[in-house]
């Protein structure tokens, strides 16, 4: 960076490093609450927690315009093939967080309608433990997301 | 209104051979019906001036499994008791006894066109069949489940693999004639 008036004003960089800097300072999740998760998941984007703050206060109701789809919930069996067909229909690069336990491992919900395990439907990045869990752990969660990104080879 | 009168009153609009009056712990009038007779005489409580059962609360099965037989449907009646509306609220329970080889019974959806959904929800869930039904398809499950969960004897805890596509809800030829359908529609606007 320029240090006074007479240096040549250039900024050296990987591409890597603005692309991921681009990617993980405005991750826009796609709305996607199934459960009492997603309470937790707007307290998380309201004023009192404020995700804004990590740049992911976004929530669309389009899967076109989103980078994160939050599971937020247990999801079921009839439900599993909207949410892929959800997940699908975002645009590279996409993110899941799957967000408490039974999106997670099913939960208290050992039974043949819920679906044990996002992961059996979508490829899941980050996993929120929690009964729900609070908005602190939900935004933990994202800044792991955010070191995540920061890690990956854009150009590999 | 005791069992016995809402007996009496429906004996004079049909036949009460098979209807028979049990004993409930909460004291809400509780009849049997004949399953060969259940919309015969569910259109008499409707219809019967001192009884105008007009509004069905609920309908459910219960699956007694080791018994047969094993079935018992159970319909929640309520009488509002306006004016033309029998003469004082009521609420009365009628049960009917499903044996559990190829249940079925008679859709009170003619009499009541709520219980289409709750027969619906009985198919879907304890595969009970209701004939005359306008619409018997499965309402919670997907379409292609297989079993029927609210059994007693239904594996609960079973573990299948997620199915994460739908089959497409149209057919080849129509995806492709809805498509050159909208593609005219936008040529000639």
């Amino acid at each position: 960076m320029a240090d006074n008036d007479n240096d040549f004003p250039v900024l050296l960089t990987t591409v890597d490093k603005v692309v991921n800097w681009a990617r993980r300072s405005s991750i826009w999740p796609v709305t996607f609450g199934l459960a009492c998760c997603a309470i937790e998941m707007m307290a998380m984007s309201a004023s009192r927690y404020d995700i804004a703050r990590f740049g992911a206060e976004v929530f669309r109701g389009s899967p076109r315009q989103s980078d994160l789809m939050i599971v937020a919930g247990r999801l079921s069996r009839k439900m599993a093939p909207v949410l892929r067909r959800i997940y699908d229909q975002m645009p590279e690069p996409k993110y899941v967080i799957s967000m408490g336990a039974c999106a997670s491992v099913g939960g208290v919900f050992d039974n043949y309608a819920i679906v044990q395990g996002v992961d059996q439907v979508v490829p899941v990045d980050v996993f929120v433990p929690g009964c729900p869990p609070r908005p602190e752990s939900l935004i933990y969660g994202i800044v792991q997301l955010q070191k995540k990104i920061d890690k990956s080879k854009v150009f590999a | 209104m005791e069992s016995a009168a809402i007996i009496e009153a429906l004996s004079r609009t049909v036949p009460a051979t098979g209807v028979e009056a049990v004993a409930s712990g909460d004291g809400m009038p509780t009849l049997y019906v004949g399953l060969d007779r259940l919309v015969d005489t569910c259109r008499a409580l409707r219809d019967t001036p001192e009884l105008r059962f007009a509004f069905l609360s609920d309908l459910f099965p219960v699956d007694y499994l080791p018994r047969e037989p094993r079935f018992e449907i159970v319909y929640l009646l309520a009488s509002l008791g306006t004016a033309g509306f029998g003469d004082t609220p009521k609420r009365l329970r009628v049960k009917v006894r499903v044996p559990g080889t190829h249940p079925t019974v008679q859709s009170v959806s003619s009499v009541w066109p709520a219980a289409g959904w709750s027969e619906r929800e009985a198919y879907d869930l304890f595969g009970i069949h209701f004939s005359d039904h306008p619409d018997l398809r499965r309402i919670l499950m997907p379409d292609d489940w297989e079993g029927y969960p609210l059994r007693k004897d239904y594996p609960v805890q079973i573990n299948q693999p997620v199915k994460t596509y739908e089959p497409l809800q149209v057919s080849q030829e129509q995806f492709v004639a809805n498509i050159e359908a909208t593609r005219d529609r936008a040529r000639s606007d």
